[in-house]
């Protein structure tokens, strides 16, 4: 018996897992629709829980379907994909219920749903979202590069939300006639420029280089006097009859801290 | 590069130039087309951010701070015993580009003190500017400082490499001027401002003829202005930034609080406060003008020189016109909802958009992110619970003070605090 019958007969809630990348998340979506699924849940493989009384059913990521379904919902509107793309990035839990909720209202209702902010779902995604956008906007302000010997530029950081895919343009953009490698500490991938185009890269790293105090012969000899440079400019701009610590902490929280070679020394 | 000798002028330099307080870094769209280094972000990226909370977004520096000048305010004035130093064009170019390439930066903000000639220094300025854009591909943001009594064909070369430029008028009124700054008249100042405000008509007219005409400043002009040093009213300064909003089609005004740098009769005491909280009043005034529709003369006239340090510019012009409310956000307007309290521009704008789904209660507003404890006494919804008591502003005021808490509350509350 297929899904759809099992769902035609009796009415059975199903439980959705997908391999964690956005377009199985879509293709899941695609699933859901196609075969009228009443969804309680999409979960991830890596952290599956079976329901008590629903089936699981298991998506197979599928390109096609899952562009169906971005085109879709980018028919309906530019921001309301951009916002479901932004919100599944948070990683928040039970994020994908919430959107896949979010886009039945946007497919049954009249355009511009993703305005009606009066709506508790719409609402709450748009503010993902914003949450994702602001973690990419200071990612791209945080990213503090190093030139190794063999003349990259290499930098950790470690995101609250998983925003390599955001940033990457970006620094594509700006860089574009110097090798970069930004690499993702807590998500255990990079993104990397070789002059040509971006590519994802996972890495063996023996050590996290966030911390000056100890010098890794890694780096160029010119690396240190320059960031030494940049600390010293840092302390020479703070106008010390003005302190306030709270509104600092605010605009850079701590946990940025430790990648970030102007406060190194204060963490 | 001799990193020790650098390092010290870079101290000096640096030390001498944090009082200019315009960090911006938006307002161009400068594109990286040949493959070459950098780019503008329209929005501005601010990279790191300093204890008292300023961004830091540009390299910002002065490339000498030797002066002919003896203005009264200033830090590197011919008659401070300061250390003195000055990089050379090829110093800064380097410090820029290497600090640009690690992302610590969004660009360069170069300044000077005048040494020989307003022209020689400008000259100087956009010699950096030309290096930076011609020798090294950079196409990262440039803010250059238009230096007060500079030729016409300078400031004509500095738009076509600088992203935006700059003269601070620093003391509002004239009379204050020739008190502070006696070696500077008040034309050096807006002269190289008009020039620049005509290429920019000028150029952005071409643009609309031939597409490929290049850029001229493209994140426009700005100036900053010193408040608390030499007594003049709230009334002066904005009054006096409308005009330069308006004649000279300035992006910014900054108001920069005067930090007191030196012993001079004419000038507040070292050691004495930073007047923040004026500064930050003038800020949402400067804001009330720029995007919520007000005009000058509604905030402060004759009647009000000053504004209210207790309660915002928004909230205490609320209070003198409380005719005009309640507002029902249901159907008001957009620009009279802007003008209640407690609803900033980004709720007018979710609440204008939600509104065509629902009428909206407290809970929406609530959510949406409106201040209540403000806006509450301003406005009614779609619920029947509303202020219907006949309240009087002073009362309001009272309330709203009693509900909410802000930073700078010690410095006005006048109740005195049991246990310190």
């Amino acid at each position: 018996m297929t899904s759809k019958q099992k769902a035609g007969i009796m009415n059975t809630s199903t439980t959705l897992v997908y391999d964690g990348s956005f377009n199985g998340f879509l293709t899941a979506v695609f699933v859901a629709f196609d075969e009228k699924l009443n969804v309680t849940d999409i979960q991830k493989n890596s952290q599956t829980q079976s329901g008590l009384f629903s089936d699981t059913e298991t998506v197979f990521t599928h390109v096609e379907k899952a562009k169906r379904v971005w085109n879709g919902i980018r028919n309906k509107s530019h921001n309301a994909i951009s916002n479901v793309y932004f919100a599944f990035l948070s990683e928040t839990e039970g994020m994908e219920l919430m959107l896949y909720t979010y886009i039945q209202k946007l497919m049954r209702t009249k355009n511009g749903k993703y305005l009606d902010y009066s709506d508790p779902i719409v609402l709450h995604i748009a503010q993902l979202a914003k949450k994702v956008g602001r973690e990419k906007h200071r990612m791209e302000a945080f990213v503090r590069f190093q030139l190794t010997k063999d003349e990259i530029y290499f930098a950790n950081i470690e995101p609250d939300f998983d925003v390599l895919p955001l940033i990457s343009k970006h620094f594509r953009d700006r860089y574009a006639d110097q090798k970069w490698l930004i690499y993702d500490v807590k998500r255990k991938y990079g993104i990397y420029y070789d002059l040509d185009h971006v590519e994802m890269v996972s890495l063996n790293l023996k050590d996290i280089h966030h911390n000056k105090t100890i010098k890794s012969d890694a780096f160029a000899t010119e690396e240190y006097e320059y960031q030494t440079l940049w600390n010293d400019y840092f302390k020479s701009t703070n106008i010390a009859s003005r302190i306030n610590p709270k509104l600092h902490t605010q605009h850079v929280p701590k946990r940025y801290w430790k990648y970030l070679s102007e406060k190194k020394e204060a963490v | 590069m001799n990193f020790e000798r650098i390092r010290e002028k870079l101290n000096i330099l640096a030390d001498a130039a944090k009082y200019d307080v315009s960090c911006a870094s938006s307002g161009s769209d400068r594109t990286n087309k040949t493959k070459g280094l950098g780019n503008a972000s329209k929005m501005g990226i601010c990279h790191s951010y300093t204890a008292d909370g300023r961004c830091v977004s540009l390299l910002k520096i002065l490339l000498t701070n030797h002066c002919i000048f003896d203005c009264a305010y200033c830090v590197t004035r011919k008659s401070n015993d300061v250390p003195r130093a000055a990089f050379k064009v090829q110093e800064v170019v380097d410090l820029t580009i290497n600090f640009y390439r690690r992302n610590y930066i969004e660009g360069l903000f170069l300044s000077s003190g005048i040494f020989k000639s307003p022209d020689h220094t400008m000259e100087r300025l956009v010699a950096v500017a030309k290096k930076l854009r011609e020798e090294e591909n950079f196409n990262g943001y440039i803010h250059l400082k238009s230096i007060p009594g500079a030729s016409d064909e300078l400031m004509y070369e500095a738009g076509l490499y600088a992203d935006r430029l700059s003269v601070n008028i620093e003391v509002p009124t004239i009379s204050g001027l020739k008190l502070l700054a006696p070696d500077k008249k008040h034309e050096d100042f807006t002269k190289p401002m008009e020039k620049v405000k005509n290429e920019i008509v000028r150029y952005k007219s071409e643009q609309k003829i031939i597409k490929s005409t290049p850029k001229y400043a493209p994140a426009g002009q700005s100036t900053q202005m010193i408040v608390g040093a030499s007594g003049e009213s709230d009334k002066d300064i904005m009054y006096s930034a409308t005009y330069y909003y308006k004649t000279y089609n300035m992006k910014r005004v900054y108001y920069s609080g005067y930090v007191p740098v030196t012993h001079d009769s004419r000038l507040p005491a070292i050691g004495s406060q930073v007047p923040m909280l004026r500064e930050n009043r003038l800020y949402q005034t400067d804001w009330l003008l720029r995007f919520y529709g007000f005009s000058i003369g509604e905030i402060l006239n004759k009647q009000h020189p000053n504004l209210d340090m207790d309660v915002d510019p928004k909230l205490s012009w609320a209070l003198r016109n409380l005719h005009y409310f309640p507002v029902d956000v249901n159907t008001a307007d957009k620009r009279l909802l802007a003008r209640i309290p407690g609803i900033g521009m980004q709720s007018v704008d979710k609440i204008m958009k939600a509104r065509k789904f629902r009428k909206l209660n407290w809970d929406h507003l609530k959510k949406i992110g409106v201040a209540l404890n403000r806006a509450q006494y301003f406005m009614v919804c779609d619920s029947r619970h509303w202020e219907r008591r006949d309240l009087d502003a002073d009362k309001i005021k009272g309330m709203v003070l009693q509900n909410s808490k802000g930073k700078f509350r010690n410095q006005y509350s006048t109740q005195l605090s049991l246990f310190n």
